[in-house]
């Protein structure tokens, strides 16, 4: 055998798709190789003769190679390109080599080679499954200072990046008729039969190249073209058609409901240098007609002792590395089988020089075309014989093989040992889509059987074994009709589930089921032993299949032999259910866009830029990003607050109200709806008045609350709370769409169309008195609740005369586009007069100062208007509101409810904690009654002291008394008082 | 004291001075334009659809333009209508002395323009609807969902979309149309 | 994700235009006010949360904006139709589907044929 000489020693010449001029390098734990392009991970260190790529999870056994594709267990590294770009986990018979590519193993300390952690393995017998339900069980505290960091250390695969990743990823939404997931010999049949009728077709492969197994199966022909190329140049005609999308890298990885599908192509994982623009990974989100799932299947292991030292591999995966990659996975090669295609690996192997120890078959009766072959090409069968175990430290050297039934052992040497125990139909997909499968008992698997959705299995994923009915399977699948002829070698038979020979229930031998969580056949025995009958139970119990690789390898074994131990036919045992995702899948990719600044809209006002320009700080109120307060020179927020409100009763402040929540009532009978919404009655308003009004739900509690203008008889300007406006309109929608659709009113958000500038304090008139036209402003002609339709600066503008503070107050509505010229000639006016910009904390402040609430701050969802001291504001002449009827069950009504009352502390310097419990006695035992919470509690500079307002049952009727707030160092003593703190006798809002 | 009037105010639109895309996809934010909201019930759809020089769409997902005026359908008696700036709208809804509401809401909304062949892909960024010309022809609008807000899309040719976002929301629209028309060009 | 037919935009869409509001053809009492605190109880707090055919409300939030009723398997979440507000309940025939073929989602596992 010749070899490449810097691609591998194990690189055979002529063998494989891959160009030998074409190289990469790469380095492996800091070793330096180089590799072809086109190999994976897995086939790159292959073809340098490295075997040994980890150690195991839970007893740190030196593990290599199983398989060539995304089923792997074993294989997982850590790839990155620089510190920040780094992934765990990562499976290297998936993973591409690329230029530069930096691989590490995992799972050992402090190497590969010399692993700490497998003192582990000699410890094995206090790790056997469910170990972790039963040693570390007490005492109590051992679970946080031992136990766990003990078993996180122990159980860590990788090690997650520390660095914020930057890369970035892709979303896309996509539609289908028809979604085809593999691009096999099924999927590609399939796609060529739909594609013809002109439906919209995606093909999606997770490999670089279409073909499934035809990177390996070299014998089969397709219309007398070697299948490989057949594949490729099928895949070139349908990526040619405007009907067709072809995705390879591509994994369908979630089969959801009504035709939903996810998957992840990974556009620059395999790339030396990405281009900035591309995304590391897509995300796309399809919405198919139908679906084909053409998923082919996966070969099974050989369930016997020590089967997973590093050289012990599927014998499809040999295939692979040699007829792909041009890699042979050893020099001297032993077989294990149960099963017909690994034969062909076999034949395949020795054809391209490598030596065949022994193809060991447990079978008593291969059949004569096997044998035959077999001796043609001088390969020795030991028929009904089994591997018993095998032997080397960090990688195979040698088999045990003995005939079936004892006896005739024998050690043979070997340098990799190539196993099947036959093909599991993929039916992970099929499963997802909530599909039921059934047991096919002749061939030990399971296929599907009843569809939940719109779809169809096709080939080897459903159980279609023989090519020519596959194929006519497939073009069926597609709805089209095309003509394909397929021809292979052989017909395979065979197959076997559960422990193979010299690992049963008899014996003691290590004989792995699931690679990746260390699970042999004796933990599922035990787990059966233990009383776990379900196999939902025995898998929880040995976490068999619950690794990453999900028991792609491991859950037929794993059944079987459950099922042999609870001595009941596989199918009453069951089969765990197959979930998304197929293979892992980043949070990248499914985060995709929504990072930075797109990971939530940051709503900004038309006045934003201008806030900021005067230093605003910006707090969060759902999306809105609102001014806060407007610290100056030297300033803490307090000292910020506190020169706001004073400077707002005394002078004037001009405030940012754009993100109140608005919506225009229109219609002839829009009063007669708006007396089914809110709580008061609006007949009577007139236009050019506005009104406070309190939206109950149902069950009378407080929904919210606003300032309602009317600015015609059939035009109501409605204002809710800036939180409140989306719910407020879907509840309003509601009522008049299914309850009053008979009314002739029509509901238009208008939050944004308008920027909202409101001007408070005694000289508020005078401020904005030349800009506004169209409408005298004097305390006369426009008093208080009064609002117009007029002109600012020229645009058409709605002013209302309202207040949130208790003062003189206004707030001025223009068109969105005008709100930044109009608040900058404001403010230009305002300044020099001695006012102030203010923001939502020095709103809340003087807001409480009056008493005024705040619908979710002082209300909590339980608080009826009655509660809030808000009952003037229940129409009593109406005969149906919304809350009508819930405001009269027993326990709204009843006494000594939760009321809203003010509190002043008894040391007016201290201020109280808005949440804080309020009781009667702080002396009494715990635990307390408590009587109520302070619901808000500010510091006061216009009262020079502290304020609150506070639920408290029965609270107005408690005002005078003293209260107590217990906190964890000390009591604080309150005063109940009513909720104005500030001018009592509301004179100011006249001025 | 001011003299009233004579300082008015100008406009600042909420997207001013945004553009890109990539080498596939053209973003620009469209002028500035006076847009209703329109409501109505189906016997007075004829009598506004005359008052106001267009056709009211009645048939899902469709628009109708005429006179410089495009009608979107949105709801079975909603319809988005869009103008140049300063297009008499309100006023010629009122005219038509027939039962509606008409509310402005020319600076509620902005518009985004999305053109080049991979436009369609630049919005599935975000927008879970079948942009095929097959299902979303050359006319077809709807409300729907871009990234994490609502938007109204039309379809103004082959390659070009008008995307109607709500001013708060603009930038972040934009902003995800800029990464879609970045992945579209991959 | 579901896929929704709208009654108003004679389409199917993405669940994401969606909004589920709660179950369907119940009527707010026209005397509302009189009614007993059982009626009442009755009316807003009581849902039967039927397993198997339902009958649900759903709006076209970010679409047409409309309300509608849709009858839906919540065992195999097929819709089986779906209609304007305010039309009569559509009577439809007990799935088979919820009857025998797929329990709870969880109840599936270990119960192949």
């Amino acid at each position: 055998m010749s070899a490449s000489s810097n691609s591998g020693t194990f690189r055979i010449k002529g063998a494989g798709r891959l160009t030998p001029a074409r190289t990469a390098r790469f380095t492996f734990d800091g070793k330096s190789y180089t590799a072809l392009e086109g190999d994976t991970v897995a086939s790159a260190l292959l073809a340098h003769g490295v075997h040994l790529l980890g150690r195991s999870f839970k007893y740190h056994r030196p593990r290599g190679i199983l398989s060539a594709g995304p089923e792997e267990p074993n294989a997982l590294i850590d790839v990155s390109r620089d510190a920040a770009r780094r992934q765990p986990n990562v499976r290297a018979t998936v993973q591409e080599v690329f230029d530069g590519a930096k691989i590490a193993s995992q799972n050992r300390w402090p190497s590969l080679k010399f692993d700490v952690g497998a003192i582990n393995n000699l410890f094995s017998p206090f790790f056997a499954a469910g170990f972790y339900y039963k040693t570390f069980m007490w005492p109590r505290e051992a679970w946080v200072k031992i136990y766990e960091p003990f078993i996180r250390r122990a159980a860590g695969l990788g090690v997650a990046p520390t660095e914020e990743d930057p890369d970035h990823y892709a979303n896309r939404y996509a539609h289908c008729d028809v979604l085809i997931a593999g691009a096999g010999v099924a999927g590609l049949t399939a796609a060529l039969s739909a594609a013809a009728t002109g439906q919209s077709v995606f093909l999606v492969d997770e490999q670089p190249e279409v073909g499934g197994a035809l990177h390996y199966d070299t014998a089969t022909t397709i219309d007398g073209q070697n299948g490989y190329d057949w594949a490729q140049a099928i895949a070139a005609k349908l990526k040619a058609m405007p009907n067709v999308t072809v995705l390879t890298r591509t994994t369908v990885f979630g089969y959801y409901n009504h035709g939903f599908l996810g998957l992840v192509e990974r556009v620059t994982d395999h790339v030396a240098k990405p281009a900035k623009s591309a995304p590391r990974e897509r995300l796309w989100q399809v919405r198919a007609k139908k679906v084909v799932l053409a998923t082919g299947s996966i070969e099974r292991h050989m369930v016997f002792a020590n089967n997973d030292r590093p050289g012990i591999m599927l014998a499809s995966a040999a295939r692979t590395f040699l007829n792909h990659h041009g890699v042979a996975v050893g020099r001297q090669v032993g077989v294990y089988t149960a099963h017909d295609s690994a034969y062909e690996a076999a034949f395949d192997l020795k054809r391209a020089g490598v030596s065949i120890a022994a193809i060991v078959d447990c079978r008593p009766d291969p059949g004569e075309a096997l044998l035959a072959q077999a001796r043609a090409l001088g390969i020795s069968v030991l028929s009904g014989h089994s591997v018993t175990d095998t032997g080397g430290r960090l990688r195979i050297s040698s088999m045990t093989v003995a005939r079936n039934g004892g006896g005739d052992a024998r050690r043979i040497a070997v340098d990799s040992l190539i196993v099947s125990a036959g093909w599991t139909p993929s039916v992970h997909l099929f499963s997802q889509s909530r599909g039921k499968l059934r047991f096919d008992g002749v061939n030990q698997r399971f296929l599907p059987d009843i569809y939940a959705q719109n779809c169809v299995s096709v080939g080897s994923c459903n159980g279609t074994d023989d090519l020519a009915e596959l194929i006519d399977e497939a073009i069926a699948a597609g709805g089209g009709s095309v003509t394909l002829a397929g021809e292979n070698r052989f017909e395979w038979t065979g197959g076997m589930i559960g422990a193979a020979e010299g690992a049963g229930p008899d014996t003691t031998v290590k004989a792995f089921v699931d690679f990746q969580h260390d699970v042999t056949a004796k933990d599922i025995r035990l787990a059966v032993r233990e009383g776990m009958h379900s196999i939902e139970h025995i898998k929880r119990f040995t976490t068999n299949g619950m690794a990453s690789d999900q028991g792609k390898l491991s859950n037929m074994h794993g059944l079987a032999i459950a099922a042999e131990m609870l001595d009941r036919p596989i199918p009453q045992v069951g089969l765990t259910t197959f979930r998304a995702p197929y293979t892992p899948v980043t949070y990248g990719t499914l985060v995709g866009h929504s990072r930075g600044e797109l990971f939530d809209p940051a709503r900004k006002t038309p006045m934003h830029a201008l806030e900021a320009a005067e230093g605003a700080e910006f707090e969060d109120v759902g999306n809105w990003k609102r001014a806060w307060y407007y610290p100056r020179r030297g300033e803490d927020m307090l000292a910020a607050v506190n020169r706001e409100c004073r400077t707002v009763r005394e002078v004037a402040g001009v405030f940012n109200g754009s993100t109140l929540g608005k919506i225009e009532v229109v219609g002839p009978d829009a009063a007669q709806f708006l007396n089914l919404l809110y709580t008061n009655a609006w007949d009577s308003l007139k236009p050019g008045k506005s009104r406070y009004g309190i939206m109950t739900r149902e069950d009378g509690f407080v929904y919210d609350d606003g300032v309602v203008g009317r600015l015609a008889e059939d035009r109501f300007h409605v204002t809710t709370t800036t939180g409140g406006a989306p719910r407020v309109l879907h509840h309003m929608e509601d009522y008049l769409q299914t309850e009053f659709p008979h009314l002739r009113v029509w509901l238009t958000s208008t939050t944004e169309q308008w920027a909202v500038i409101a001007v408070q304090g005694p000289k508020a008139r005078e401020i904005i008195q030349p800009f506004v036209d169209g409408v005298d402003i004097s305390n006369e002609a426009f008093p208080h609740m009064s609002v117009a339709e007029c002109s600012v600066m020229g645009v058409p503008a709605r002013l209302f005369r309202v207040s949130f503070t208790g003062e003189l107050g206004y707030e001025i509505n223009v068109p969105a586009d005008y709100g930044p010229a109009v608040w900058r000639a404001i403010w230009e006016r305002a300044a020099p007069i001695g006012a102030c910009l203010y923001g939502t904390e020095t709103m809340h402040v003087l807001r409480a100062e009056k008493g005024y609430i705040i619908v979710g701050q002082d209300t909590d969802g339980t608080v009826t208007p009655d509660d809030a001291g808000l009952g003037w504001a229940v129409s009593s002449k109406k005969s149906d509101f919304v809350g009508i009827r819930g405001l009269k069950r027993p326990d709204l009504v009843r006494e000594g409810r939760k009321q809203l009352v003010g509190l002043l502390t008894k040391d007016p310097a201290l201020v109280l904690e808005e949440g804080g419990q309020i009781v009667a006695d702080p002396n009494q035992a715990r635990p307390m009654t408590m009587l109520g919470h302070v619901t808000s509690a500010y510091w006061s500079e216009n009262c020079g002291r502290s304020i609150a307002l506070a639920l408290v049952a029965g609270g107005r009727a408690r005002i005078g008394e003293t209260l107590h707030v217990p906190l964890k160092d000390r009591t604080i003593e309150v005063e109940v008082t009513d909720m104005v703190f500030f001018d009592k006798q509301g004179g100011r809002i006249n001025g | 004291m001011v003299d009233s009037g004579a300082d008015l105010a100008n406009r600042t639109s909420p997207l001013s001075g945004f553009h890109g895309g990539s080498s596939t996809v053209r973003l620009e934010a469209a002028p500035p334009a006076e847009r209703i909201s329109l409501r109505c019930r189906a016997e007075d759809v004829a009598a506004l659809s005359s008052a106001l020089g267009v056709d009211l769409p009645v048939r899902p997902k469709t628009s109708a333009s005429a006179n410089g005026r495009s009608a979107l359908w949105l709801g079975p008696d909603e319809w988005l209508v869009i103008a140049e700036e300063n297009g008499g709208l309100m006023q010629a809804a009122k005219n038509s002395g027939a039962l509606h509401s008409a509310t402005d809401v020319s600076h509620r909304n902005t518009a985004i323009l999305v053109s080049g062949r991979g436009a369609a892909a630049a919005i599935n960024a975000g927008c879970p609807q079948d942009l095929s010309l097959k299902v979303f022809p050359v006319g077809a609008c709807s409300r729907t969902v871009f990234g994490k807000v609502e938007i109204v899309l039309l379809r103004t040719g082959e390659d070009a979309f008008r995307v109607e976002v709500w001013r708060s929301f603009s930038d972040y629209a934009f902003g995800l149309l800029a990464e879609g028309a970045q992945d579209a060009a991959v | 994700m579901l896929l929704i037919h709208c009654p108003y935009c004679e389409e199917d869409r993405s669940e994401l235009e969606f909004r589920w509001a709660g179950e369907a053809h119940i009527a707010r009492p026209e005397n509302i006010a009189a009614i007993s605190d059982e009626e009442f109880a009755e009316y807003f707090f009581l849902r039967n949360n039927e397993k198997g055919l339902t009958y649900e409300r759903w709006r076209h939030i970010h679409g047409c904006g409309r309300f509608f009723n849709a009858a839906r398997d919540t065992v195999s979440d097929r819709f089986l139709t779906t209609y304007k507000a305010g039309m009569p309940k559509q009577l439809l025939p007990e799935t088979g589907a919820s009857e025998k073929t797929v329990e709870t989602y969880e109840a599936t596992e270990g119960d192949a044929r």
